[in-house]
């Protein structure tokens, strides 16, 4: 491994990990292997994918080129790595959708969310007391970067209207409590 | 002052009983069908007593009401939307006879801002509308003592029956048409209660507040503000907002870019404006003095009075 001269940036690496015992430690150690700094772990173990895994958030700094061995790293070693940036997300928006949310594809409205905006879901809780063939909720929370909270929350209510959901909006003007 | 009360509901039949008490002579009450008027004082109590026993107030009518002597016209009919009628009228007549008014009708400011404006204009009586807003709580006055132009937004809870609702659900985890059905028993719910669940009453109130801070330059109606009410939000929405520490409150705001919106929204569960019950909330940022909270009694009979009988003590004072 050659030493960079590069500046050490922040990154944030979005993973998907099967839930098995172990599984966080393994996908820690190409990152501390090749150099990386961790600064922070969002690891939520409550909380599953579409696809049934964890989502885990790894905030870590390095250089651009050792950043990305450590990504190369993580996918030789089986590693699901859903997205590898430079982003900073600096805002966190919490959102509840209500409605036939099962049925109109939620693993689809994530993508779309994801797609026509800047922000990440980055933790998703589903409550479907009356069998998912019901009306149910999801919150979601996303990360926008920094500005952005606006467009992405005028993205998901028109996704919202499209599929016919119910959005619980975040009261966000002026950080108000 | 004297005090001529039009409308004899919960709001109207408080002003004419609490009247005396401040100082005040009612010298006519009318309700739609019926009146009673005394340029020397009617006697309150026989008068919704009258009521109560035979369904009018008196043998007079309203336009003799509307005609007699008053200094004061208290405007407490039901509010009406679009044209405001028959409240708007009401009004007009006061002003051309260069009475002041005060309304507890929402009608007139909230659709017909402008030309109420030019109606008072034209005359020497002045309309003051505390009332219309938040009930007890002294919103409108205190943006008058900030002085409009030094506000930048405004947001809060002002419908007490939608905050009850939506506190109910997320403390019992019950859903929306139970609680409603409760709030009904309880006479927290009106048998309709459509304008306060669909969001219609806390725009108005934010119609006026947009109004009232944007004025100069715009006027404001219903069809101005963008609207969403919680109606069948389901239980499971509360549920996952209450175990990430927020809550859903029916929350309207007059933007700094002078948008008016209003819907549930996510906030701290613990947080300001997450008032419980029937309360409600303003919170107003100024440009000089942070942000102010103003809370209380949102609705109800001797609470709105007692804004409409402020309005009173301040034409009294001037």
């Amino acid at each position: 491994m050659s030493d960079s001269t590069d500046e050490v940036r922040a990154y944030t690496v979005r993973l998907e990990l099967v839930d098995e015992p172990g599984e966080l430690l393994r996908a820690l150690h190409p990152i501390a292997d090749n150099g990386g700094n961790l600064l922070s772990i969002f690891h939520e173990r409550g909380n599953l994918t579409p696809r049934g895994h964890i989502p885990v958030e790894v905030d870590l700094e390095a250089t651009p080129e050792r950043f990305e061995e450590i990504v190369d790293a993580l996918r030789d070693a089986g590693i699901n790595v859903i997205q590898a940036g430079t982003q900073h997300y600096s805002e966190s928006l919490t959102i509840v959708v209500s409605g036939h949310i099962v049925d109109t594809d939620l693993s689809h409205t994530l993508s779309r969310i994801q797609e026509s905006t800047d922000a990440t879901v980055t933790d998703l809780s589903l409550s479907a007391p009356e069998g998912t063939d019901d009306v149910s909720s999801a919150r979601l929370r996303l990360a926008a970067e920094a500005g952005a909270t606006d467009a992405t929350l005028a993205a998901v209510r028109d996704i919202a209207h499209e599929k016919d959901l119910r959005l619980i909006e975040p009261l966000t003007a002026g950080d108000a409590a | 002052m004297r005090l001529a009360v039009l409308g004899a509901g919960a709001v109207g039949s408080s002003v004419a009983e609490l009247a005396a008490d401040y100082g005040h002579t009612v010298t006519a009450l009318a309700d739609s069908s019926s009146a009673v008027v005394d340029p020397d004082g009617i006697d309150v109590a026989s008068a919704l007593e009258s009521k109560q026993t035979d369904g009018v107030v008196g043998t007079a009518t309203l336009d003799d009401a509307l005609d007699g002597a008053y200094d004061v016209l208290v405007e407490a009919t039901p509010t009406t939307l679009g044209d405001a009628q028959p409240g708007f009228g009401h009004v007009r007549t006061a002003l051309e006879r260069d009475r002041h008014v005060v309304l507890a009708n929402k009608g007139p400011v909230a659709e017909r801002y402008a030309d109420l404006r030019e109606l008072e204009r034209e005359s020497d009586g002045r309309v003051l509308f505390e009332a219309t807003v938040g009930g007890a709580m002294p919103v409108l006055s205190t943006i008058a003592d900030f002085d409009a132009d030094h506000i930048t937004t405004v947001r809060g809870v002002l419908n007490g029956t939608a905050n009850f609702i939506l506190t109910r659900m997320a403390a019992e985890g019950l859903d929306y048409e139970h609680v409603l059905a409760e709030a009904q028993d309880l006479g927290v719910a009106e048998a309709d209660p459509t304008f306060d669940v669909d969001g219609t009453d806390a725009a108005l109130k934010f119609v006026i507040l947009a109004n009232v801070l944007h004025g100069n330059g715009r006027e404001y109606t219903l069809e101005d503000a963008e609207v969403e009410g919680i109606e069948e939000i389901p239980g499971s929405a509360l549920d996952l907002a209450t175990e990430d520490g927020r809550t859903v409150r029916l929350i309207g705001e007059v933007t700094a870019a002078g948008e008016v919106r209003v819907g549930p929204r996510l906030v701290p569960a613990n947080g300001t404006l997450a008032v419980t019950g029937t309360n409600n909330i303003v919170q107003l940022e100024t440009e000089h003095a942070g942000r102010l909270n103003v809370s209380g009694r949102g609705a109800g009979g001797p609470e709105t009075a007692t804004a409409v009988l402020a309005d009173v003590g301040r034409l009294d004072e001037n």
